[in-house]
Parts: structure tokens; C-alpha cells; sequence
């Protein structure tokens, strides 16, 4: 059982959990994530690892509550309880380039897991110029923690209520004609926004890293139901990513592929609705 | 006593009851259902107690096959138990999955020269094993106190056998399991109504009592490398049973159409993490209704036969060769028919079509025929020129096999052969001092018995390596 020790709601859909696993928080680096099991009832899953502190021993995940799973995460996990499984970190660490001058992306469930990536950029020597999404003002979070980390920080909300008034791809355009010498981009969240990065700066023939959430199960490479397609080529995101070059990803066999279960998600969510009514 | 020859010993073989076809294509509940006390004895009866047996050699981890069944038919169940367990640990298991017909009751004397059904030696395996388990048997620990600590990757029945011998010589051994529950293939793989769960707990809970520590939600390469074990954990050999566990894809069009799943995918939803119990259990599974599996090996029998008790209505297996050239084990592949799944051999997709909303709708096949024997010595299947035709199926399950998992290659400097399984040389030591592998990782995927087998043989290159002697 793996203990949480920290809890802290950003709003009633976004909360942040902190996770006591010092070999995991020793193992940790940018771009992984883990799989967690609410219960022994609970399906897999996965969950890039927001940020590690290795003098704590500690494990952070931001979690958006989005159906049966994330929502039961959301209802059950406090301080002092545990979670029955947690298994990481997986995928590929993120490739850290040397890159000279960077723009992070994160969007939606992308804002905490591009902060380690922005960190790790920082700590190379990089000018880093962050970029997130959220729907309103009230919404924002870590902004102080990406200001320490960035050269530049740049929000962006759906209506204006903060920083700037539009999509991070706006963001994007505007520091790439601000600064003309970007040598990689980053863009971490739904899946439309990433292909949205990767056509914002396709014709800049900017490098543009994404991270890739396919449907997964046990994360090790063992059951395929992760595969994306990269190149015209079969992947399995669990082992062989989740990190690909956003100009070869097919980003609508990913969009397809995510819908694979939806009835069941719809069905899984009613029951736990019904369930809760109930108590 | 009179010597026993094959005109005095019983003709046929022992009754061992099955569960109606119609009535299990609707359970999870065991098929075969084993022999009792009776049928256990009558069937030991059969052997002829070769004083040359070919069946020990014919069995990959030389069980004294006659030696078990002379005490048993004295009546010593936990003496043939005893004599079973010198050479397996999973009796219960490998009765049950081992491809007997292969291996041990594959050369025995009475179907042999004898022309008769062969000893059937899985099955008092299992009865015997299935005994220690309800009598609560198990092999007492060696009490010498530990002098060393080994660490085991994966816990598969490779890593089981080689952590319960090592348990035996002393060894203190920690065992480290990726998933939240161990067991390898056996659990995520091996359905309920061929190896219940409570007999793979069993197994398993006959390795913590030899004092081994089982840790799970630990992947190794990731959370730790095979090179830390040894130099700051403190371990002074690993071994590495990972399995094979990558499923293949045919690389056709339309494979990534939603409905295409490998059977390890719908195998792993249904057996560990209960997705036939939906929505009770959270994992979903979305089987259709006309199920197409390609491929005919004992994955392909059990992803076919675990659909039709999810309630397919009809389940097809696809296959490029013959049921000659079938790789599954003849009970199942017989088990299989007798439920109703319809076969289509020497047929091979070329491509999978998809609905407007990107669903599976149909298998584009092509008729095959065979040429010339290849290297395997089994012939060639070969296209036959315009002979395609399409087959309606909402659900496509792959199971053509598997590819070593990558991670342990992609985090240690372990050698890997060109198709990328761990390299070793005859006594399984890897490249790296300290460390062996076998099983599924080294050999590509095989059996059960195989793979403890290796553990086995590994575990004894341990000891020696470790300069543990009896
Ligand atoms: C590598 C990776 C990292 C991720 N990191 C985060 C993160 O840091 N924070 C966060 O909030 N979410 C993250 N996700 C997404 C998260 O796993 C899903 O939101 C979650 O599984 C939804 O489960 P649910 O039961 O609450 O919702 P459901 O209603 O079951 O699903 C909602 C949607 O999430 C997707 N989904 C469902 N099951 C899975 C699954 N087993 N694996 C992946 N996606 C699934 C599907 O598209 C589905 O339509 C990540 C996904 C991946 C693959
Ligand atoms: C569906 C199916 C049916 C089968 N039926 C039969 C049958 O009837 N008879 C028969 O004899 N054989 C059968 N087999 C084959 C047999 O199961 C395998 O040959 C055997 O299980 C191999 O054993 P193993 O110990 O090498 O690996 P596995 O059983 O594959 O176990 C490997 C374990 O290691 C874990 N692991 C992998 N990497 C790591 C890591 N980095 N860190 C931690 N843990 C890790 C995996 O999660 C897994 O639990 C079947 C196989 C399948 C898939
Ligand atoms: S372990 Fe398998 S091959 Fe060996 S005797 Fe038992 S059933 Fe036969
Ligand atoms: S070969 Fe058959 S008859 Fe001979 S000892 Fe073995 S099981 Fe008995
Ligand atoms: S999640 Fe199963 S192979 Fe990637
Ligand atoms: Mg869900």
C-alpha cells in the first residue's frame, strides 16, 4: 500500500496528491508516469508523475476528475489513506536536450506534468518560455512555481478572465515571432491540443516533443492496447514512449482509439453516480 | 507380484470427468475436473514400470514418473507427493497445462509399443498436487540460516521455481513483480477454466512458506536496474525470468481499427483485472458478438474459448496452416471444438476494415495452401492467387505470438541475442557476472514446465556460483 501524504484541491475538478515511494521518487525522471490502482475493484491507471522530491521520498500527481476512476480518486483519497497500487515510473524519460531556447506547453491535464520538463530544461542552462492553458482564472495553478522555473511565462484562458485570451497555440505563435531562434517545443495535454503545437510549428520546422495518454493497462508492454501510430509505424507508448515527435504522430488514430470504450465509461460512470446518490 | 504387461494392466484409460460442453461455454468453472481417489488408482495401474522409462526423459524436468506412482499405489500420497516435488513445484499447475502429449505421455511404453492411451501422468499430477493443496503439504525449509541474498525479476513459473530452490539452499529471496499480483502468465494469462486462481495462490503461497518475499508494483530496469540489484541493494546474484510477453501485430492495414486487441489485451481485462465482472470491477472490456481470432496456439484456444463465456455468439478461429500443424495443446484445441468454435484453416487475413465511427467490421482473408516444408519442417503455407474474401467480425483478437519486452534491454547493459532475448550461455549466466536468466525472456515463449525447468537449472548455477554446496 503506498501512503498519501498530501492533498491539495486546485479547484473541483483538479486536486494534487502526494504519494510517499522514496525508491520511486529516487528513480523518477521528466516525462514518466505511473499506474495506480484505487482499490482492488479499480482499474489501471496511468498518471505522469508531476513532480518527485527525493529528500521527501515523495511522488506527485495532479489528477483531473474525469470519469468513474479519476472521480473515486477524487472522493476517496486523503491524507492518511493509501492507494492499493502504484507501479513506476514507466515510459521513457524524457530526452532533455541541450537545446538553447525552449517553449513548454501545457494544457489541460498537460499543466503539472510540463512543469518537470520546464525544470529540467531550466537546470541545462536553457531560456525556458512557459505556456499553459486553462479554461478561466480560477482555475490557475502552480503559476509561482513556473515563474521560478521560467524565463517567460505566458497564460492563456478560453475567456479572458487571465493572461492572455485564446489557446496556448497562440501563445505559441506569439513567442516564436517574438523570439526567432526556438530550438525545440514541448507540448503536453489532450490530444487535439498537441496536434494543434505540432501545426502551429510545423511550418518553423521547429522540433516538437509530445507525450502521448493512449488507453493503457499494464503499462510494461505486455497487452499492446497502447499502440499509436508514429511515422506510419506501430509503437507501444507504455515502453517505446510516451514521448514521440509531434510531425509524425497520427494524432487522429489517437483521437479514434481513445473513444474505444466510451460506452462502458458512460455506464461505469452512471453506476458510481447512482452509487453515491445512494449513500 | 506379477510383472505387469500391457495385456494385464486396464485398457482404457481411468475416468476423469469433463463439464458438459454447453454448460461451461456459459462458466468460468474448470472443464477438465481431475480424477478422484479411485480413478487415481486405477489409472496408476496402467503404468508398467518400465525399468528403462522413456516418459522421464520425455519430460523436460525428468519427474521419476514410475517412482511417484509406485508410492502412490501404495497408498503413500505424500511419498509419490515427496518424489513428484524433487523435481516440480507446481504440480497442480503442470498437470493441468503441461502439453503432456508431448512430452512425457508422448513416449510412454503403454501408447507406444503398447498401442493403448498412454499413462495419463498429468493427471495424477494434478490429483496429487490438487491433494497437497487441500491436505496443506508443503517442503519444509532448509533452516540454514541465509549467507546470501538473491533478487528475482519477474515471478512467472521460471522465477518461481528458481526462487523455491534457492529458498531450499538457504538463500534469502526477494522476488519482484511488475504487476499488483504474481504469478506471470499463469495469472494474467491462463484462464480460470483451465488454471483456477486459487490453485496458482497456492503455488504461490507455497514459496512464502519456504521464506521467499514476493514484492509487487515493481518494475525492474525502471524503478531500479539488474546493475543496482548487485551493486547497491546489495544482492549477490539476480536472476531474470521477464517472460516474452510483447504481443505481436501483423503489420496490415486497419489494425489499430478500435475492436483489434491482442489476446494478452483481452486475456489480462478478463483474468487479472476482472473485466467479465464489469461494472463491478472498473476495467472494461467491450467484447462484440462475432469474434475473429487469428492464430491457433494455446493463447488463440483460451482468448477464443474466454469470449464465448463473456457471451459471443459466435467465435471463428483464423489459422494459415492445418489443424495438423495447430501448436495448441490437443485437450484444448478438442475442448475448443466441442464448444462450438468453428475453425477456418489455411486462411490468413491481408487487411481489417473499419465502420464510418472507426470500429472493426470485417477481416479481409485470403485462402492459403501448402508448399514446401520450411525450416521448422512443418510446410509452407502459401496465398492462393485471388482468393480473397471478406469476414464479418466486430471483435479481432490477435494471437500469433509474442516478442521479448524491451525493458530491461533498454535500461541494462545485459546482451541480447539479434531478436532481442537475453543472452546466455549453458548454465543461464547472462553477460553480466552474478546475473541468470531463463524461461520465456531466453527462449522465446514456450511452456510452463520449460520455464521452470530453466529456473531450476539456473538456480543450481547460483548455487554453484555462490559456492553453496549441499
Ligand atoms: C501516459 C499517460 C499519462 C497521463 N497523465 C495524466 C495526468 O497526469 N493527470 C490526469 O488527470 N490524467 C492523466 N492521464 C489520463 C488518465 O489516465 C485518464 O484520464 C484516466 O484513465 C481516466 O479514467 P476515468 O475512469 O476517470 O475516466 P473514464 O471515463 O474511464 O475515461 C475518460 C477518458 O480517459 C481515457 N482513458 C480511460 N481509461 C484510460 C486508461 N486506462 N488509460 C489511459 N486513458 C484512459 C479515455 O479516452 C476515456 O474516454 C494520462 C494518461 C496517460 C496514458
Ligand atoms: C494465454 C497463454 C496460454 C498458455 N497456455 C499454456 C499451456 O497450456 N501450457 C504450457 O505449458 N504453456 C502455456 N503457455 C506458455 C507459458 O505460460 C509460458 O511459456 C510461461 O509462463 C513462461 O514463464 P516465464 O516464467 O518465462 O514468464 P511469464 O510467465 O511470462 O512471467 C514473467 C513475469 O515477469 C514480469 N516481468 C516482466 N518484466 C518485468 C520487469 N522488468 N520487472 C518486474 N517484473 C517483470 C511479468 O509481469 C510476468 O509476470 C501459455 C501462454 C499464454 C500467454
Ligand atoms: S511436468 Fe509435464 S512433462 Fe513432466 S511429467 Fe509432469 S506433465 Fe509430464
Ligand atoms: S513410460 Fe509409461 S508405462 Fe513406462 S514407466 Fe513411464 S508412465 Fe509408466
Ligand atoms: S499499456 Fe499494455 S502494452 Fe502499453
Ligand atoms: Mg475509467
Amino acid at each position: 500500500d503506498f501512503p498519501i501524504v498530501t492533498r491539495t484541491d486546485f479547484s473541483d475538478t483538479t486536486f494534487l496528491l502526494e504519494i510517499l515511494h522514496p525508491a520511486m521518487a529516487k528513480a523518477a525522471k521528466p516525462g514518466q508516469f505511473v499506474i495506480v490502482m484505487v482499490n482492488e475493484h479499480g482499474e489501471r491507471i496511468p498518471l505522469t508523475i508531476a513532480d518527485f522530491d527525493r529528500q521527501r521520498g515523495t511522488i506527485t500527481l495532479v489528477i483531473q476528475a474525469v470519469g468513474k476512476s479519476s472521480r473515486e480518486m477524487q472522493a476517496e483519497c486523503r491524507v492518511g489513506g493509501t492507494l492499493f497500487g502504484m507501479v513506476g515510473p514507466m515510459g521513457i524519460p524524457s530526452h532533455v536536450s541541450d537545446a538553447k531556447k525552449v517553449i513548454c506547453v501545457g494544457g489541460g491535464l498537460g499543466v503539472a506534468p510540463i512543469f518537470p520538463q520546464a525544470r529540467a530544461f531550466k537546470e541545462n542552462g536553457a531560456y525556458v518560455i512557459g505556456v499553459v492553458g486553462f479554461r478561466s482564472a480560477n482555475l490557475i495553478f502552480w503559476e509561482h512555481k513556473f515563474r521560478s522555473v521560467c524565463d517567460e511565462f505566458i497564460i492563456c484562458t478560453d475567456d479572458g478572465s487571465a493572461g492572455l485570451k485564446g489557446l496556448v497555440t497562440q501563445g505559441i505563435e506569439g513567442a516564436i515571432a517574438e523570439h526567432g531562434d526556438i530550438d525545440e517545443v514541448v507540448a503536453i495535454g489532450p490530444p487535439i491540443m498537441m496536434r494543434a503545437c505540432a501545426e502551429a510549428t510545423r511550418p518553423h520546422k521547429i522540433k516538437t516533443m509530445v507525450s502521448l495518454n493512449p488507453i493503457m493497462v499494464d503499462g510494461t508492454g505486455m497487452c499492446g492496447g497502447c499502440r499509436v501510430r508514429v511515422g506510419g509505424r506501430i509503437k507501444f507508448a507504455c515502453v517505446d514512449g510516451p514521448d514521440f515527435d509531434g510531425h509524425a504522430v497520427d494524432f487522429d488514430d489517437l483521437m479514434q482509439r481513445l473513444k474505444r470504450y466510451r460506452p462502458q465509461e458512460q455506464q461505469s460512470l452512471e453506476q458510481w453516480d447512482e452509487n453515491c446518490r445512494r449513500l | 507380484m506379477v510383472r505387469k504387461t500391457i495385456r494385464n494392466i486396464p485398457q482404457e484409460r481411468a475416468f476423469m470427468p469433463v463439464q458438459d460442453p454447453e454448460a461451461r461455454a456459459a462458466n468460468f468453472d474448470e472443464v477438465a475436473l481431475g480424477f478422484d481417489e479411485a480413478a487415481a488408482l486405477l489409472e496408476s495401474e496402467r503404468c508398467l514400470m518400465c525399468p528403462e522409462p522413456a516418459c522421464i526423459a520425455g519430460c523436460p524436468v525428468s519427474i521419476d514418473i514410475p517412482g511417484f506412482i509406485e508410492k502412490l499405489l501404495k497408498n503413500d500420497y505424500r511419498g509419490a507427493y515427496d518424489r513428484l516435488t524433487d523435481s516440480t513445484l507446481l504440480p497442480a499447475v503442470c498437470g493441468r497445462v503441461c502439453p503432456q502429449e508431448e512430452q512425457c505421455e508422448g513416449v510412454c511404453a503403454v501408447a507406444v509399443s503398447g498401442g493403448l492411451e498412454p499413462v495419463a501422468i498429468g493427471r495424477l499430477e494434478r490429483w496429487l498436487g490438487d491433494k497437497a493443496i487441500a491436505e496443506g503439504w508443503h517442503k519444509s525449509r532448509h533452516i540454514e540460516p541465509a549467507r546470501f541474498r538473491v533478487g528475482v525479476v519477474g515471478s512467472g513459473p521460471a522465477s518461481m521455481a528458481c526462487a523455491a530452490d534457492l529458498a531450499k539452499a538457504g538463500c534469502e529471496v526477494t522476488v519482484f513483480e511488475a504487476l499488483h499480483a504474481p504469478g506471470g502468465v499463469l495469472r494474467y494469462g491462463i484462464p480460470e477454466f483451465r488454471l483456477p486462481n486459487s490453485v496458482v495462490d497456492a503455488e504461490i503461497g507455497q514459496l512464502e512458506t519456504l521464506g521467499v518475499e514476493i514484492k509487487c508494483n515493481t518494475l525492474v530496469g525502471r524503478l531500479f536496474t539488474v546493475e543496482q540489484m548487485l551493486s547497491e541493494m546489495g544482492y549477490d546474484a539476480v536472476f531474470i525470468g521477464a517472460g516474452a510477453g510483447t504481443p505481436k501485430f501483423m503489420d496490415i492495414p486497419g489494425e489499430n481499427l478500435n475492436g483489434v486487441l491482442s489476446a494478452n489485451e483481452l486475456l489480462t481485462r478478463c483474468n487479472l483485472m476482472h473485466a467479465g465482472d464489469f461494472p463491478n470491477y472498473d476495467t472494461p472490456l467491450g467484447l462484440g458478438k462475432r469474434i475473429a481470432v487469428i492464430g491457433a496456439g494455446n493463447t488463440a484456444m483460451d482468448a477464443m474459448r474466454v469470449s464465448l463465456r463473456l457471451g459471443a455468439e459466435e467465435v471463428h478461429c483464423v489459422y494459415r496452416r492445418t489443424e495438423l500443424e495447430c501448436p495448441a495443446r490437443a485437450e484444448e484445441l478438442h475442448h475448443a471444438q466441442e464448444e462450438g468454435i468453428a475453425f477456418h484453416w489455411l486462411t490468413s487475413p491481408v487487411e481489417l476494415l473499419g465502420d464510418a465511427e472507426g470500429n472493426v467490421r470485417a477481416l479481409r482473408c485470403q485462402r492459403m495452401e501448402l508448399g514446401e516444408p520450411d525450416e521448422s519442417g512443418r510446410r509452407r503455407p502459401v496465398p492462393v492467387e485471388g482468393s480473397e474474401f471478406d469476414f464479418e467480425a466486430d471483435t479481432v483478437v490477435y494471437a500469433i505470438g509474442t516478442s521479448p519486452n524491451p525493458i530491461l534491454g533498454q535500461t541494462s547493459k545485459i546482451r541480447l541475442n539479434k531478436w532481442g532475448y537475453i543472452e546466455t550461455d549453458e548454465t543461464l549466466a547472462t553477460s553480466l557476472a552474478g546475473v541468470y536468466a531463463g524461461g520465456d525472456i531466453v527462449t522465446g515463449a514456450a511452456t510452463v514446465i520449460l520455464a521452470m525447468g530453466a529456473g531450476r537449472k539456473a538456480a543450481e548455477s547460483i548455487r554453484q556460483y555462490l559456492g553453496i554446496r549441499d
